[in-house]
């Protein structure tokens, strides 16, 4: 497996996360470093094999449909940075045409 | 002090030697004297606790027993914070199902044990609220993430303490601070409530003085929740049961992969010193061999960071957590208050999750990690049909000095070699105590087949004995 040179800027940008300069300095360095180690599982053969997403068999797992008492609205917002009428306060969405 | 057993401190309960309220306020002395110097808890609540005392039910398993529980798993009423900035103003609006499993055996919660944020790390010094000293090793790290769920119960803060283990988070603190430290299988325990970093990974388990202990904490929190999809259907037992029992003839294997020259000489000392106590007591030792061992750090940290940078996707700044200041619209509001919300260590595990699961390197990385990890639960599969149990270290050696900032991030994920492969497989696995007179605490490791803690838990208290 090739090792590129992780773009860190672009994938915080994915992640949602405002580097500082400094922070996207470190990180690259630290994860170039990192990507340079874990290439080595390119020289596993896994020819045939097939990935294991989870420990255990777990099939079709799904409580019975049943109503059950959920958070009610103000324990929900209780946790909120910003509330309003009962609801979650965000900034504009949608930018007015000009 | 709470050095003690449960056993111990349930027979002093119901002896009435003491009462639940007595106990609580003797918990509440101690760790108002010695939390700040170890900084084991990032809050404690003593009315909250006094007032479940006064409520205790004695005839409870754990009825009157305070039990220490890591910041990640939800207790209703108190703060969750993961140790993160993130989570400052957090309060949990419910419990998680370990901790009314907790109750309901009588328990009592008490504190939020401090971490590694996010349960990323291992040493317990990234936590946003100072870092955690080992009490049985001053001047040197306590280990982590569950670092002050292991210094809680070895600093007689706690008399034991619940965690979290991703990566070896619950066995390698115990090590490291000299007490007891179980991952079950995975899905033994609801994951309800605890705060997800790796959910194909995460598991709950006890921190304990004794393997007694973290027997009688099984028995009160294994079993299927409706709420935890992943949560096992296998029938629970009584995991005390089989304590005591002869070990005459089991098989213990013994890897070749884990005898390394990187181990240091008190770790490989102290296998030694297991084998020939197992070796009295009727095991018979058998080599091994987990010939994917050297994968297990580069898979493990694809897997868990990728994971991860999908679970913390949720820390957005609108529902709950951190929100920053003075933002221009929504896209600068979610990007600046998870970055001045995370530490350094969760930036660069989501960042590493990001690009292992970006568009063109999926196959390379993610899909490439899922199928070396077959390769190890495979070797295991191999192993264990040869041997009943797997021997081996916990770290490659005894707890690093504090503030030693020459390690590199790579360098510290490599020591986590011997406890990753667990989480990888969904193993049960136990550290225990070596004797290390005047010397740093050192845990040995056995590991058992699914589902199997009640006989990993005879093997584990017989060899404890053996070794006391």
């Amino acid at each position: 497996m090739d090792t590129p040179q992780i773009d860190v800027a672009y994938i915080a940008k994915l992640a949602k996360l405002d580097l500082t300069a400094e922070e996207t300095e470190r990180f690259s360095a630290d994860l170039n470093r990192i990507l340079g180690y874990v290439a080595q599982l390119g020289e596993w053969d896994t020819t045939g094999v097939e990935p294991m997403y989870h420990p255990l068999p777990v099939f079709d797992a799904v409580r019975t449909d049943t109503a059950e008492q959920s958070l009610s609205n103000e324990a929900a917002l209780a946790n909120a940075p910003a509330e309003e009428d009962g609801q979650f306060r965000v900034p504009k969405v949608v930018e007015s045409a000009h | 002090m709470l050095y003690g057993s449960i056993s111990h401190w349930r027979k002093q309960l119901t002896a009435g030697q003491i009462t639940p309220t007595e106990l609580v306020q003797e918990l509440a002395r101690i760790t108002d004297a010695k939390n700040p110097g170890i900084n084991a808890y990032i809050s404690y609540n003593t009315d909250a606790a006094l007032a479940a005392a006064a409520k205790a039910d004695l005839s409870q398993p754990l009825g009157g027993i305070p039990i220490a529980v890591k910041d990640n798993i939800c207790m209703q009423g108190e703060p969750t914070r993961c140790a993160s900035k993130m989570l400052h103003n957090f309060v949990s609006p419910y419990d998680a199902t370990a901790v009314t499993k907790l109750k309901a055996a009588g328990a009592i919660p008490f504190g939020r044990a401090n971490m590694d944020e996010f349960a990323m790390g291992s040493a317990g010094q990234n936590s946003a609220y100072g870092h955690t000293e080992n009490p049985a090793a001053p001047g040197h790290v306590p280990g982590g993430s569950s670092s002050g769920s292991a210094a809680a119960v070895a600093g007689g803060m706690a008399i034991a303490a619940l965690g979290s283990d991703t990566g070896g988070s619950i066995r390698q603190p115990a090590s490291h601070c000299g007490i007891v430290g179980m991952k079950p299988t995975y899905g033994r325990i609801s994951r309800y409530g605890l705060v997800a970093f790796a959910s194909s990974l995460d598991q709950i388990g006890p921190l304990t003085q004794n393997v007694e202990d973290a027997a009688l904490l099984l028995n009160a929190l294994c079993g299927h929740d409706a709420k935890d999809s992943t949560s096992s259907t296998h029938a629970t037992e009584d995991f005390t049961a089989k304590l005591g029992q002869s070990i005459a003839g089991v098989r213990i294997g013994l890897p070749k992969e884990y005898l390394s020259s990187g181990n240091s000489p008190q770790v490989t000392a102290a296998i030694n010193l297991a084998v020939q106590k197992l070796t009295e007591l009727g095991a018979e030792i058998v080599e091994v061999s987990l010939p994917h061992s050297e994968a297990v750090v580069a898979a493990y940290y694809i897997i868990a960071c990728a994971e991860a940078s999908s679970n913390l996707s949720r820390f957005d700044g609108i529902r709950y957590g951190y929100r920053a200041e003075n933002t221009n619209g929504l896209d600068d509001l979610y990007s600046r208050s998870r970055a001045e919300g995370f530490g350094a260590e969760v930036k660069r595990r989501i960042i590493l999750g990001t690009y292992v699961l970006s568009s063109g390197f999926y196959d390379a990385y993610y899909a490439k990690a899922q199928k070396v990890r077959a390769l190890v639960a495979q070797d295991f599969a191999n192993a264990f049909d040869k041997v009943d149990f797997i021997l081996g270290p916990v770290a490659p050696t005894a707890a690093p000095l504090l503030h030693d900032t020459n390690m590199s991030p790579l360098q510290v994920y490599l020591a986590d070699i011997y406890t990753i492969p667990a989480n990888l497989a969904g193993l049960p696995g136990i550290s225990i105590p070596t004797p290390q007179e005047g010397a740093l605490p050192i845990g040995i490791q056995l590991l058992g087949k699914h589902f199997a803690e009640a006989d990993l838990l005879r093997v584990a208290s017989a060899l404890e004995n053996a070794l006391s």
